[in-house]
């Protein structure tokens, strides 16, 4: 089969890429695209490690084709930061010791942002349910609780 | 004389150097790399539980397009079994060489039988269905009992005890006093026998290498492991090629746990690099990674415990049989070793017993053995102390093992802090507070437990190097998992005087520090900072020295404090503070560059205890059992980042829940492992744990220069049976084997009370 031409946004920045038609979004990201901080823990969605936002929703990049970024805006770990400036929760992570081996980091990341864009001030179950897609085997979860909702009260303060 | 005048940096919860990379995306993980002309690599793996491999042909594969090497055990150097055992560390070369491909026999589902590089992936995977394998399938056994039978099938004919063919590959004694001495004084006796599942590491990052191998034989290893050197000198062994000729880099690890001490894809990619001319990569499959890497062992333990009527242990007997998988090596040893540690024993016999049978080789597991161990112990000491009608932790601190106390396993205790983390946990608030009331179908417990760890030091290398503009870089040899760079970059900035954004750390490659045993043992804080903390004194003796040049006085009349050199007093003479980068400015003309390395075989490293206490709700209809509250105490020596210490007791913690509640390896009736991914093998996640509260003991460690004791593996010691008592002070029914999951819990719960003891 012929490769597939997709014009898509990612990270805010226009992107054209051929794949192949079986081809996941996280292979392309990886791969051709050059996007190394969205990692595959499994390739089944079970991990999270590979997570996106795609127009905004939260997706396992491994369960999703290439193809399907047509038209749409993607969103990775690498379009997290402005620049120098960190997000709140990226710094809150660091703080907060809140990774060991960081594997599972980037994806922590991207679905905890969506959490918040969601739920601006979540309970600390919604942030637990929320991330119980998100696999991670060093930390018990307890630093990355606490650094998601120290972040979310810092931005709520900051929005204020 | 170098004067630490307060602790800025020690005990600091400074941000990591590798930090920003990591939550940017941009720290580079073993998977993340590419080379210019490289292609992939894939593994053909054995259908077949145990099978004699007759002959393997590769010629449809090799004449693939795309397909550029073909790989099998012919290409790996063969360790004989007759010439008797190579060791690499604990690793025997003769079962690693037949670990990474399959000789004689395949022992395991999943088992490398060949391997292939092609062009792409999709073609590599093609060309290993292309294989034909003449194999002769022979029965087989998983289960220790199976395994044990006297018409078992033997995975190794050549394994003789008495004379004859048998799957038990090793025995392990620990003997003290004279146990049927012991037992005649008892009141009580309660001798019990417990059953634990092979659980996973279950790091989320696969295994992965990208492979070159130049014209020249120099080779380059970009892998992800728990040891560069350990990846170094493996692959060197299994393929010929000097050490000196081989660069491993350890990229960023995503967790090892012990599953990345040894080589599994490395020896075998350096072939297919070495025939093809091209660099290879290879990445394993979830699937791959749960069926052919190591779990620890599935276990059948035996502990007696016998104390007299005032609470006192008279006597003590364990024995434990471990899975080995395809090869020895089972962790009797902490599992025989460890468990009675916290306890002064007068007449103790402690037993372990290494069972090959079929399934992947074990692999190290945080305090391999030794929670498999505590399990059953800790189980036991809860159910004499229910017998004493004691407080479980008065029924320990009773017998606490104190600094004098010859353990079972064979030393005499120096002073260390189990006794602390017992009152750690009973003066807690969390130990005197009332478990709540649950809602109607729903009953709690609590219970506590305890877990002792060896801890390592062994071979360390550091290189302090100042750079031109007056900062300095520090260089040490053993990968960072859990925040050790950290810990160096406290350490080193506090003797230095600066600030720990001007200490930048990194791990270097086989070919750029010195030797570095394997991030194991709970050695790499303590063995690291230990060579780095004798690399920075001799940088500061340089310091002082171009100081002294400079003001013309002697070096010993400079002492060095707040990062600059000083006159020691007016006396010396009347000069302005000289700071590093001052004399790290003048360094060409005072003699050149300024650094030093220190290369140690580090000693001193004394065993951990930990105490903890679990709060359980179980679902009396559903069956599941929740943690709703836990608290770990642990003799941490000193914590130089209380937030990555804390992270190794919480990490532990919850992969202890986890190998407690849900984790197993299923097997089906063809010997497969019916569960290889995160889906059935379900590891805790975020929503299954509260809050893990940690109550950090510091006795520091008086054998090292900052107080610091290993604190990766205790935590995970004492957790499945904190979770068992817990469950036991809920129901009033104990379990005997995990995990205790929700169809065994009701199963258990449906049963009439008499039957409930399996």
């Amino acid at each position: 089969m012929p490769k597939v031409h997709v014009t898509t946004t990612i990270n805010g920045e226009p992107m054209e890429f051929l794949c192949e038609p079986y081809e996941t979004m996280l292979d392309a990201l990886r791969g051709q695209l050059g996007l190394t901080g969205s990692k595959e823990g499994c390739a089944s969605g079970d991990c999270g490690a590979c997570s996106i936002t795609v127009d905004g929703r939260l997706v396992c990049s491994c369960l999703m084709l290439a193809a399907e970024a047509e038209g749409h805006q993607i969103g990775t770990i690498e379009g997290m930061a402005h620049g120098e400036k960190l997000h709140p929760l990226q710094q809150k992570f660091l703080e907060h010791a809140a990774l060991q081996c960081g594997i599972c980091t980037s994806g922590m990341l991207v679905a905890s942002e969506a959490l918040l864009k969601k739920n601006p001030d979540p309970s600390e179950e919604e942030v637990r349910f929320w991330l119980a897609g998100n696999l991670c085997r060093c930390t018990g979860y307890d630093k990355i609780v606490r650094a998601v909702l120290d972040a979310a009260a810092e931005m709520r303060e900051t929005a204020r | 004389m170098n004067v630490v005048t307060n602790n800025k940096w020690i005990g600091q919860r400074t941000i990591r150097p590798d930090g920003v990379d990591k939550v940017t995306g941009r720290a580079t993980f073993a998977a993340d790399t590419t080379m210019p002309g490289m292609i992939w690599g894939k593994v053909l793996r054995s259908p077949h539980a145990h099978a004699r491999i007759k002959s393997i042909d590769t010629s449809k594969a090799e004449k693939l397009p795309g397909v550029k090497a073909v790989v099998t055990a012919r290409d790996i150097v063969d360790f004989t079994i007759e010439k008797g055992a190579v060791m690499l560390g604990i690793q025997d070369m003769r079962w690693m060489c037949r670990n990474v491909m399959a000789r004689e026999k395949a022992l395991f589902p999943g088992h490398p039988v060949a391997a292939v590089a092609a062009t792409t992936e999709a073609i590599a995977a093609e060309a290993c269905k292309l294989i034909e394998v003449d194999y002769e399938v022979l029965p087989f056994a998983i289960e220790i009992d199976d395994a044990l039978k006297p018409d078992a099938p033997i995975l190794h004919e050549w394994n003789k005890v008495d004379g004859k063919p048998s799957n038990v590959a090793g025995r392990l004694e620990h003997k003290k006093g004279d146990i049927a001495e012991g037992f005649g004084k008892a009141d009580i006796i309660i001798e019990r026998s417990f059953a634990t599942r092979p659980v996973h590491q279950g790091y989320i990052e696969p295994h992965a290498c990208l492979i070159s191998v130049a014209a020249d034989g120099k080779t380059t290893i970009w892998s992800s492991s728990q040891g560069q050197f350990m990846v170094r000198a493996m692959t060197s062994m299994l393929t010929g090629i000097p050490q000196s000729d081989i660069r491993a880099i350890p990229a960023e690890i995503g967790g090892g746990f012990g599953g990345k001490t040894i080589v599994y894809l490395e020896p075998v990619a350096t072939m297919l690099a070495k025939k093809s001319g091209r660099p290879v990569k290879m990445v394993m499959t979830r699937e791959d990674v749960m069926r052919a890497t190591g779990p620890t062992s599935g276990s059948k333990s035996t502990v007696k415990i016998g104390v007299t009527k005032d609470g006192k242990i008279v006597a003590a007997q364990g024995t434990f049989y471990l899975q080995a998988g395809a090869f020895p090596g089972s962790p009797i040893r902490g599992a025989a070793g460890c468990s009675f540690a916290p306890y002064d024993i007068p007449h103790a016999l402690s037993v372990g017993y290494d069972v090959c049978s079929n399934r992947s080789k074990v692999a190290a597991y945080r305090a391999p053995g030794a929670p498999i161990g505590a399990y059953a112990v800790e189980c036991v000491m809860d159910e004499v102390a229910h017998a004493l009608k004691m407080d479980p932790l008065e029924f320990r601190l009773k017998n606490a093992a104190r600094e004098g106390t010859k353990a079972v396993h064979g030393p005499v205790f120096p002073r260390m802090g189990y006794v602390e983390t017992l009152n750690a946990v009973k003066n807690h608030p969390h130990y005197s507070a009332p478990l709540g009331k649950s809602e109607p179908g729903k009953l709690r417990g609590r219970g506590v437990a305890s877990g002792f760890w060896f801890n390592a030091g062994g071979e360390s290398s550091a290189q302090v190097n100042v750079t031109e503009d007056g900062n300095v870089v520090v260089t040490t040899g053993h990968p960072d998992i859990g925040g050790s760079r950290a810990g160096i970059a406290n350490i080193c900035a506090e003797l230095l005087g600066i600030d720990y954004k001007r200490v930048s750390v990194i791990i270097g490659d086989t070919q750029t520090v010195g030797f570095s045993n394997l991030t194991g043992g709970s050695r790499v804080l303590f063995a690291s900072s230990i060579v780095a903390t004798q690399s920075t004194e001799k940088v500061i003796q340089t310091l002082r020295e171009r100081a002294a040049k400079t003001w013309g006085i002697d070096p010993e009349a400079v002492k060095w404090e707040n990062g600059a050199a000083h006159p020691v007093s007016p006396n010396a003479g009347q000069f302005e503070p000289l700071t590093l980068a001052q004399i790290a400015a003048k360094a060409p003309e005072q003699g050149g560059p300024i650094g030093a390395g220190v290369q140690l075989n580090t000693a001193g490293a004394d065993g951990g205890f930990g105490t903890h206490i679990c709060d359980v709700e179980v679902d009396t209809d559903l069956g599941i059992v929740r943690v709703i509250r836990y608290t770990a105490s642990q003799d941490v020596g000193r914590a130089i980042h209380p937030g990555y210490v804390e992270g190794q007791l919480q990490g532990g913690v919850a992969q202890g829940i986890g190998w407690a509640l849900n984790e197993e390896y299923i097997y089906n009736k063809e010997g497969k492992v019916d569960n290889p991914g995160f889906l059935d093998y379900r590891m805790p996640v975020c929503s299954d744990l509260p809050m893990l509260d940690c109550a950090l003991v510091e006795v520091p460690n008086p054998k090292h220069p900052q107080g610091v004791k290993g604190v990766g593996e205790v935590p995970l010691v004492p957790v499945m049976a904190a979770v068992a008592n817990a469950v036991y002070d809920a129901l009033g029914r104990r379990f005997y084997s995990l995990p205790m999951s929700p169809p065994k819990v009701s199963a258990v719960l449906d049963a009439p009370v008499a039957q409930a003891a399996e």
